[in-house]
């Protein structure tokens, strides 16, 4: 029992640690991607530089210092210095709450991530996976879901109308889009069978034709696509921005400065790599390398090349590493790629488009699911 | 009659309209452009193809924008052979100057071939708006505002104005106090 719970605890803390780490070099990511992008250099003047008698340590810290990633901590430090304001008539209490209940919600949902196959570790199989709840799905929806109450919160405790009205809006987008987003999902939870994710990677492992990874943008390439569109809708950044609206348009976290703000902010990126983690995990085969089995590569042209164990467990986080990075890439890169979408366009896209597309998606995978014997 | 052009709104076709297509197309072009950059400063940090350049950034403080050569920057006075100001104290420069910026002091010149020679020659730069009409106006090529001098900044009005040793020897940049 107690070997159970250590083993639980340090998975929790590596995805935590992952995560927390991954989050905050997104501001970097943004920063230097979007650079690079407009044929800019991006943010490279937070140094940290020592004395002349360190001079291995500054020849040490060059690239990073060059790389501008002492950025995100020059950020934190900022973000943890400023005054902390509260508007005098709005809810103390619940203004405190709002960026909280926010962070919260966007982390536990990793919990249900699996990250790796399972793996056995002096005796104990440890699933890679932080809970192995068996409605996983459902769960990560849920708690997604529950997000919008620390947005709306925060509109409605800053005593704002700006506010209000900035966590109305995304109220009401953060709700359209998760149907939206459900009823994606439903084909590849009808196709394999079951809202564990472990169990929805495992049987994302077969082939087609004996070649053909069956993972889920094969066989619901429609669903694959509509999922990142609305899924990039739930991390209310550009160009679903509405709620926000960084540059004109005020949002719900007006009101907001210092590490609340921050909190804020970081809740973008936490929904980001949650959002990228499950278009990998339900996508794009989660931790499956095409081709590799426990005992190693098993090519379809009959090339076989066997592997440790280990060395296959950690080709496969890798491998879900690798996913979860691409899409946060891909991600920033459609952030800064479109512009915003005006706020009627945004739900009528939402409501006329992607809801019927979806759920025609559903049927047609239905009926083909009918038809086809297994 | 009031003569209307009518702008035509291109309208978006069905593979426009279908909006994947396009979202496509236009993270395909600023990948692009990332990955070309991203390789490029990948060479760059190993020092090959230094002559491409990766980003259209002048790093400010270290590189300096190459000006061309007719850009009008800080003033500066001109001197004859023997090092003393080339200027004749004719205020004509005073006379021109829209901002009334130049403030000079005429005294006599010990040459009696020459008339006058200024007693001090100030320049508030808080005040110019680098118009060059002082150096057109000069009879005497006494003026210019060829120095590249651009970084003009300071804490307060005082500082901003120049006399005539700064103006004389133009490399000495104006000290910016420490504090405000």
């Amino acid at each position: 029992m107690m070997t159970h719970l250590v083993i639980q605890a340090v998975l929790a803390a590596t995805v935590l640690f992952f995560v927390f780490n991954l989050a905050a070099l997104h501001t970097w990511m943004e920063r230097k991607q979007s650079a690079l992008m407009q044929d800019r250099i991006g943010a490279n003047r937070a140094w940290i530089v020592f004395p002349r008698w360190l001079a291995p340590l500054n020849w040490l810290l060059r690239s990073f210092n060059v790389l501008g990633l002492f950025h995100p901590i020059a950020d934190a430090i900022k973000m943890f210095t400023k005054e902390d304001y509260i508007p005098p008539k709005g809810d103390k209490f619940l203004h405190t709450l709002a960026p909280c209940l926010s962070l919260f919600f966007a982390l536990v949902g990793f919990a249900a991530i699996p990250f790796g196959n399972t793996i056995e570790v002096g005796g104990h199989v440890i699933n890679l996976q932080v809970a192995n709840i068996n409605v996983a799905l459902l769960y990560i929806f849920a708690v997604a879901s529950m997000g919008v109450y620390g947005v709306v919160l925060a509109g409605f405790s800053s005593n704002n109308n700006y506010a209000v009205l900035g966590g109305l809006r995304a109220s009401s987008q953060m709700l359209s889009y998760e149907i939206a987003i459900g009823l994606t999902v439903m084909g590849i939870v009808m196709i394999y069978g079951s809202l564990n994710l472990q169990e929805l990677v495992r049987a994302q492992g077969h082939y087609l034709f004996g070649w053909l990874p069956l993972w889920g943008f094969v066989v619901q390439p429609i669903g694959f696509l509509l999922f990142i569109a609305a899924g990039i809708a739930e991390t209310k950044r550009i160009p679903y921005d509405a709620p926000e609206g960084e540059s004109e348009i005020i949002g719900y976290f007006v009101e907001y400065s210092g590490m609340k703000f921050g909190m804020f902010y970081f809740t973008d990126y936490l929904e980001t790599i949650m959002i990228a983690s499950l278009a990998t995990t339900l996508f794009f085969g989660g931790w499956q390398v095409p081709y590799l089995t426990q005992a190693g590569f098993q090519f379809p042209w009959g090339a076989a090349f066997a592997l440790a164990p280990l060395t296959v467990s950690i080709l496969q986080i890798l491998s879900f590493v690798m996913k979860v990075l691409f899409f946060c890439w891909l991600f920033m890169a459609i952030r800064w790629t479109l512009p915003r979408f005006r706020y009627d366009q945004l739900l009528k896209l939402g409501w006329h488009y992607m809801f019927p597309l979806a759920l025609a998606n559903v049927f047609i995978t239905a009926l083909i699911l009918l038809m086809v014997p297994k | 009659m009031i003569r209307t052009k009518t702008v035509k709104r291109p309208e978006l076709n069905l593979w426009e309209k279908l909006y994947f297509p396009e979202v496509f197309r236009g993270v395909l072009l600023t990948s692009k452009h990332f990955f070309k950059n991203l390789t490029l400063h990948a060479f760059h940090a190993i020092g090959l193809f230094r002559k491409i350049a990766a980003a259209v950034t002048i790093q400010y403080p270290e590189q300096l924008w190459k000006l061309p050569g007719r850009s009008r920057t800080r003033h500066r006075l001109t001197k004859r052979e023997d090092g003393s100001p080339r200027c004749v104290a004719c205020m004509m420069c005073e006379t021109v100057c829209p901002a009334r910026c130049i403030y000079i002091v005429a005294e006599e010149h010990p040459d009696p071939n020459i008339e006058k020679r200024p007693k001090s020659f100030d320049i508030d730069l808080g005040k110019c708006v680098y118009c060059g009409f002082c150096v057109e106006a000069c009879p005497e090529d006494a003026i210019r505002m060829d120095t590249k001098i651009l970084d003009i900044a300071a804490y307060s009005r005082e500082e901003m104005k120049l006399d005539m040793n700064e103006l004389l020897n133009p490399t000495i940049a104006k000290a910016i106090s420490a504090k405000p």
